[in-house]
C-alpha cells in the first residue's frame, strides 16, 4: 500500500528578549529569582491597571516579520483572548487576533528534497501567561503555586502553512528559525521555554490532529515521529483518526488525548479597548537588518573558500558562525574542518555549546595542526584534554603546553630517518619478506617505526619513507 | 509640610463606603479641599471595593493617576464613596453595602452609578467628588442631587486606576456644588498620563467665561419625546430660553441614532464587563475557600457568591454577545451603531457649539421604583449618546419639579469641555 503524504503545519511562540515585559516596566530577567518578585499591578492584572506597549518588543517582531519577508500590515490590532485559568491573571490574554502584525512570509529551508521555501502564515504579538506549578497532579493535587514572573513576557506567535513534510522537515524548519531569530538578536535560545511549538499533522485524506505542549527541539521531531507511526497504524487497522488535540508528554516521548470539556473554549475575541491600533509604517523602513543566515553562509563560501556543506553547517547558529570568524584566520580551511567535523561531534558528547570551547585555544590547535607540528590524531587528543578540563571547571592547557607536558610534538625528520634506520637492521626477516614481495612486510616495519616514536610520526608519510629508504637499498 | 484635617461625617445618607478619621494634605492649589473619591477608583492603602462583596478587604498597592494628582495638588482625600456595583446602574441602589440616599429627599435615590460622589457633595459631607461617567455614572446623581458634574471628553483625564466597567466609554470626572469649583477640580485631573494608553494630550487650565454673545445651541428633538417627563421637559426649555437671552442662538435637529443608542450602549458595556470582570475568580481576591475544590467549580462558586444580581446579569449578557457565533449579530452590529450615534454628533456639532438638553428624563426616582431593569436601562437614554460619541457633557441644576432638582444637559464638540463649562457656568451665574 503506498504511504500517504504527510502533512504537518507548525505554531511556534517564541519569547522575545526585551529588557522590560511586554505591556508593563517590569524586568524579564527572573531565572533565579523568587517567584512573583518580578510583578507590578499591570502585570498582575490588579483591578484598574493598564497595559502600555513595549515599543521594543515591536521593533523585535518587525525585524522577525521584515526577516520573514512577510507583508507587515502597516495598523494592527490588540485583541482579548478570554479564558479561565489561575496563571491567567486578567483572565484574559492580550493578542492579536484578526489584524496581525505582519502576514504572508516565507522562510527557506533544507528539505528532504533539496531547498524549498516554508509559507508564513502570520506573525503576531502576545503576551505570556504566569505559570502554574501543580503539587501533585492536576486532577488530584494538593495545591497549585503560581508565579507571576513570567506574567507579560513578551511572545510573537508564528504560524506556518502546513508546508511541512515530515518530522525532520519539522525540525529543519525550527533550527532555520532558531538561527534567523539568533541573527537578529531578538531571542535568547539558551532560556527554559523561550520556544514552545504547537504541530498541526495528518496524513492525506484523515483528519487533522493538534499536538501541544512541546517545549524542546528535538521533542518536535519526536512527538511528530510519534504521531506519524500512531497515525499510520490506526489506518493500517481501518480506524478513523479523530480529529482532536493531544499533548505531548516528553518524558514518554508519546502523546495523549486530552478531550477534557475546559479546553473546548470560546475565546470571545474582541478587540483591546485599552489600546490604541498599532500603526507602525513609519518604523517599518528605519529598522537595518542583520546578516541572515542564508547570506552569511554565501560569504562564508565566497570569502574563505570553504564547501557549501561546510558553510552550511558553520552558519546554523548564530554563535557558532561567530566562533568560526574569530578562529578563521588562523586558516580557513582546517578551521572549517576542524570545527565542523571534529570540534562539534566533541561539544554534542559533552552536551557543551559552542561558547564551551576557548577560541584562543581553538585557534592555536588549529596553527598546530597547520604547521604540521602535531598529527591529527593528537589534535583530537588534545581537543579532548581541553573540553575535559572544561567540563571539570579547570583552567583549561594551552594546546602547546599538552603537546609539551605529553611529547606529542611530531618527530623530526633526523629522528625518523635515524629510527627508520634502526628497524632495517632490528628486523631483517622483515626487510627479506620485503624483497620477497611481500607488501605485509612493509606494514610491520611502519608499525615498529611508530612504536619507537610512540605514534608522533604520520604513517603514511613513514611508509613512503621506509619505501624509499628499502627501495634505495637494492 | 504635611498638613491634617479631621474627618467624621453625619453620613445619614449613607454616602461614604469607608472614610478617614485623620486626613493629611500637602499645599497646592487644592490644598485642604475636601474630595471624596468613588470606590471604584484605586487608593493605595485604602479599601477599595467597587462596591462588591468580590472586593471586599481589597486593599490596593498602588493610586490611580487621578489619585495621585489629587494628593500632588493638596487636596485632602476624605474617603471612598459608595456606587453601583463595579458602577451597574442608575441609583446606587446595586451596592452590596447598601443604597445611598438622596439628600434631598431620603425616600429617593441619588441617581448613580456615581451616587456617593454627588451625595457627599450635595448633603455637604464634603467639598469635592471624583465620579466615574460609563453612561451617564457622574450626569445623573448630579441632575438628581443638585449639583454640577462633567463627563470630560475621551481621554482628557488618565483611566490608570479606574477599575474597568467599560473601558471604550468611561471617563473618570469631576463633581461639585458650582462650577467654578468643577472647573478647578477638573484642572488637577486633566491631562497626559502614560501608562494610559488612550490618554490625550489635552491639559485644562481655563477660568469659567460667562460670555456666551453668539453662542449656537443645537436642541435635538429627540432629547425631549417620548420617554420625558413633560414637567422636566418643560424645565429644561426655560432653560435653555435664559440661555437665549444671554445671546445664544438655538437650532433644532435631530439624531436620528437615538433609537440605537441604548442597544448599541448596553451591548458594548456588557461585552467589555464580561471581560473586565473576569478576573475576579476568587484566586486573588474575595475570601478564600472553605473546602478544597476543582477550580472550575471554586470559580463559579466564588463568582456567584461574590458578585450581586445585577452584574452577574450583564456578564452574562456580554458573555453573549462576544459569543462565536453572535459576535457579529451583538457586538460588531453595536459598534456600526456607535459609528452612526458619532457621525449623528460630528453633524450636528458643524452647524453648533454644543447641544442642549435634559440630563435625565425625569426627576429622581423613589427608592425601589424602578425594580424592573429594562425600566431603569431606558432611564440611560439621554445620557449614553455622549459616552458613544466619547464628547464631553455636563449636568447643571437648572430647576425643579416636584421639589426635585432637574439638570440640564451640555454636550460639546471632542475636546471642547472648556466650551461646555463656559455654557454652564453662564447658565449658573444667570441664576435659576
Amino acid at each position: 500500500m503506498e504511504e500517504r503524504e504527510t502533512i504537518i503545519g507548525l505554531e511556534i511562540h517564541c519569547q522575545l528578549d526585551t529588557r522590560s515585559k511586554m505591556f508593563c516596566g517590569c524586568s524579564t530577567d527572573f531565572r533565579d529569582d523568587e517567584p512573583n518578585t518580578h510583578t507590578c499591578p499591570v502585570c498582575l492584572g490588579l483591578p484598574g491597571s493598564m497595559p502600555m506597549v513595549n515599543k521594543r518588543a515591536i521593533e523585535f517582531a518587525l525585524k522577525v516579520a521584515k526577516a520573514l519577508n512577510c507583508a507587515i500590515n502597516e495598523e494592527s490590532e490588540f485583541s482579548r483572548k478570554n479564558y479561565f485559568y489561575p496563571d491567567l491573571d486578567k483572565a484574559y490574554q492580550i493578542t492579536q487576533y484578526d489584524k496581525p502584525l505582519a502576514e504572508w512570509g516565507k522562510l527557506l529551508i533544507d528539505g528532504d528534497n533539496g531547498e524549498r521555501e516554508i509559507r508564513i502564515t502570520r506573525i503576531h504579538l502576545e503576551e505570556d501567561p504566569g505559570r502554574s506549578v501543580h503539587m501533585g497532579t492536576t486532577d488530584r493535587g494538593k495545591y497549585t503555586l503560581i508565579d507571576y514572573n513570567r506574567a507579560g513576557i513578551p511572545l510573537i506567535e508564528i504560524v506556518t502553512e502546513p508546508d511541512l513534510r515530515s518530522p525532520k522537515e519539522a525540525r529543519k524548519f525550527l533550527n532555520k528559525l532558531r538561527a534567523t531569530l539568533e541573527y537578529l538578536n531578538v531571542f535568547d535560545s539558551e532560556k527554559e521555554g523561550s520556544l514552545r511549538v504547537d504541530a498541526n499533522i495528518s496524513l492525506k485524506g484523515s483528519e487533522r490532529v493538534e499536538v501541544k505542549n512541546i517545549s524542546s527541539y528535538k521533542g518536535v521531531e519526536k512527538a511528530l515521529t510519534f504521531e506519524v507511526t500512531r497515525q499510520r497504524n490506526l489506518i493500517r487497522r481501518g480506524q478513523r483518526i479523530a480529529r482532536e488535540t493531544r499533548h505531548f508528554v516528553e518524558a514518554r516521548g508519546v502523546t495523549t488525548s486530552s478531550r477534557s470539556k475546559e479546553e473546548e473554549n470560546d475565546y470571545r475575541y474582541f478587540p483591546e479597548p485599552d489600546l490604541l491600533p498599532l500603526r507602525v509604517a513609519s518604523w517599518v523602513d528605519a529598522i537595518d537588518l542583520p546578516e541572515l543566515p542564508d547570506a552569511r553562509r554565501e560569504r562564508f563560501v565566497s570569502q574563505y573558500g570553504i564547501s557549501s556543506e561546510h558553510a552550511k553547517t558553520l552558519t546554523g547558529g548564530l554563535k557558532l558562525a561567530e566562533f568560526y570568524e574569530a578562529v578563521a584566520p588562523a586558516d580557513p580551511a582546517l578551521a572549517a574542518t576542524w570545527t565542523a567535523d571534529y570540534l562539534l561531534g566533541e561539544l554534542n558528547y559533552r552536551d557543551f555549546t559552542i561558547e564551551a570551547m576557548p577560541r584562543e585555544l581553538f585557534k592555536e590547535l588549529i596553527t598546530l595542526v597547520k604547521g604540521d607540528a602535531i598529527t591529527d590524531k593528537s589534535a583530537v587528543e588534545i581537543l579532548r584534554i581541553i573540553l575535559d578540563a572544561v567540563k571539570e571547571g579547570k583552567e583549561p592547557e594551552r594546546p602547546q603546553a599538552i603537546v609539551d607536558r605529553l611529547g606529542l610534538a611530531k618527530s623530526s625528520g633526523d629522528q625518523v630517518t635515524q629510527m627508520i634506520d634502526e628497524v632495517i637492521v632490528e628486523q631483517p626477516a622483515a626487510v627479506a619478506d620485503y624483497y620477497a614481495g611481500k607488501m605485509q612486510a612493509l606494514n610491520f616495519l611502519v608499525g615498529q617505526v611508530m612504536k619507537k616514536c610512540r605514534g608522533r610520526a604520520d604513517p603514511g608519510h613513514l611508509n613512503i619513507l621506509l619505501k624509499e629508504k628499502l627501495d634505495k637499498k637494492v | 509640610m504635611a498638613k491634617t484635617l479631621s474627618f467624621n461625617p453625619d453620613d445619614s445618607v449613607h454616602a461614604f463606603l469607608t472614610t478617614i478619621p485623620e486626613v493629611t494634605y500637602g499645599e497646592g492649589p487644592l490644598s485642604g479641599v475636601t474630595v471624596a473619591v468613588k470606590d471604584n477608583i484605586t487608593t493605595k492603602g485604602i479599601e477599595t471595593t467597587c462596591a462588591s462583596k468580590i472586593l471586599k478587604g481589597y486593599i490596593p498597592p498602588y493610586d490611580a493617576h487621578v489619585v495621585t494628582l489629587l494628593k500632588d495638588a493638596g487636596a485632602a482625600i476624605v474617603g471612598k464613596t459608595n456606587m453601583d456595583e463595579f458602577g451597574m446602574g442608575t441609583t446606587t441602589e446595586n451596592s452590596a453595602f447598601g443604597p445611598t440616599l438622596n439628600p434631598l429627599d431620603k425616600n429617593r435615590v441619588p441617581g448613580g452609578s456615581s451616587g456617593g460622589s454627588a451625595a457627599a457633595v450635595g448633603a455637604g459631607l464634603c467639598d469635592l467628588a471624583i465620579g466615574s461617567d460609563t453612561g451617564g455614572s457622574i450626569r445623573c446623581p448630579a441632575a438628581f442631587c443638585g449639583i454640577v458634574g462633567l463627563k470630560p471628553t475621551y481621554g482628557r483625564v488618565s483611566r490608570f486606576g479606574l477599575i474597568a466597567y467599560a473601558n471604550s466609554l468611561e471617563q473618570i470626572g469631576p463633581m461639585a456644588r458650582d462650577v467654578s469649583s468643577l472647573s478647578k477640580l477638573f484642572s488637577v485631573i486633566a491631562g497626559p498620563d502614560p501608562r494610559d494608553a488612550t490618554s490625550v494630550d489635552r491639559p485644562y487650565s481655563h477660568e469659567p467665561l460667562k460670555k456666551i454673545d453668539g453662542l449656537k445651541i443645537g436642541v435635538p428633538e429627540e432629547f425631549f419625546g417620548e420617554g420625558v417627563n413633560p414637567q422636566v421637559a418643560e424645565v429644561v426649555r426655560e432653560a435653555i430660553s435664559t440661555l437665549e437671552s444671554l445671546g445664544a442662538e438655538t437650532k433644532p435637529c435631530t439624531m436620528p441614532s437615538m433609537k440605537y443608542a441604548l442597544s448599541a450602549y448596553y451591548v458594548t458595556c456588557t461585552s467589555e464587563a464580561s471581560s473586565n470582570l473576569a478576573r475576579f475568580d476568587g484566586v486573588r481576591y474575595g475570601p478564600g475557600l472553605d473546602s478544597p475544590k476543582s477550580w472550575h467549580e471554586a470559580y463559579s462558586e466564588q463568582r456567584k457568591e461574590g458578585f450581586g444580581k445585577e452584574v452577574r446579569r450583564r456578564i452574562i449578557l456580554g458573555t453573549f454577545s462576544l459569543a462565536a457565533g453572535y459576535f457579529g449579530r451583538y457586538y460588531q452590529k453595536a459598534q456600526t451603531a456607535r459609528q452612526m450615534v458619532r457621525d449623528d454628533f460630528e453633524r450636528i456639532l458643524k452647524d453648533v457649539d454644543v447641544i442642549a438638553g435634559p440630563t435625565m428624563p425625569d426627576i429622581a426616582f423613589r427608592l425601589g421604583e424602578k425594580s424592573d431593569p429594562l425600566q431603569m436601562y431606558l432611564s440611560d437614554i439621554l445620557t449614553v449618546p455622549a459616552n458613544l460619541a466619547g464628547v464631553p457633557a455636563i449636568s447643571v441644576p437648572c430647576g425643579r419639579v416636584d421639589g426635585m432638582p432637574v439638570g440640564l444637559q451640555i454636550i460639546g464638540k471632542y475636546f471642547d469641555d472648556e466650551r461646555v463649562i463656559d455654557t454652564a457656568y453662564a447658565f449658573e451665574q444667570e441664576g435659576v
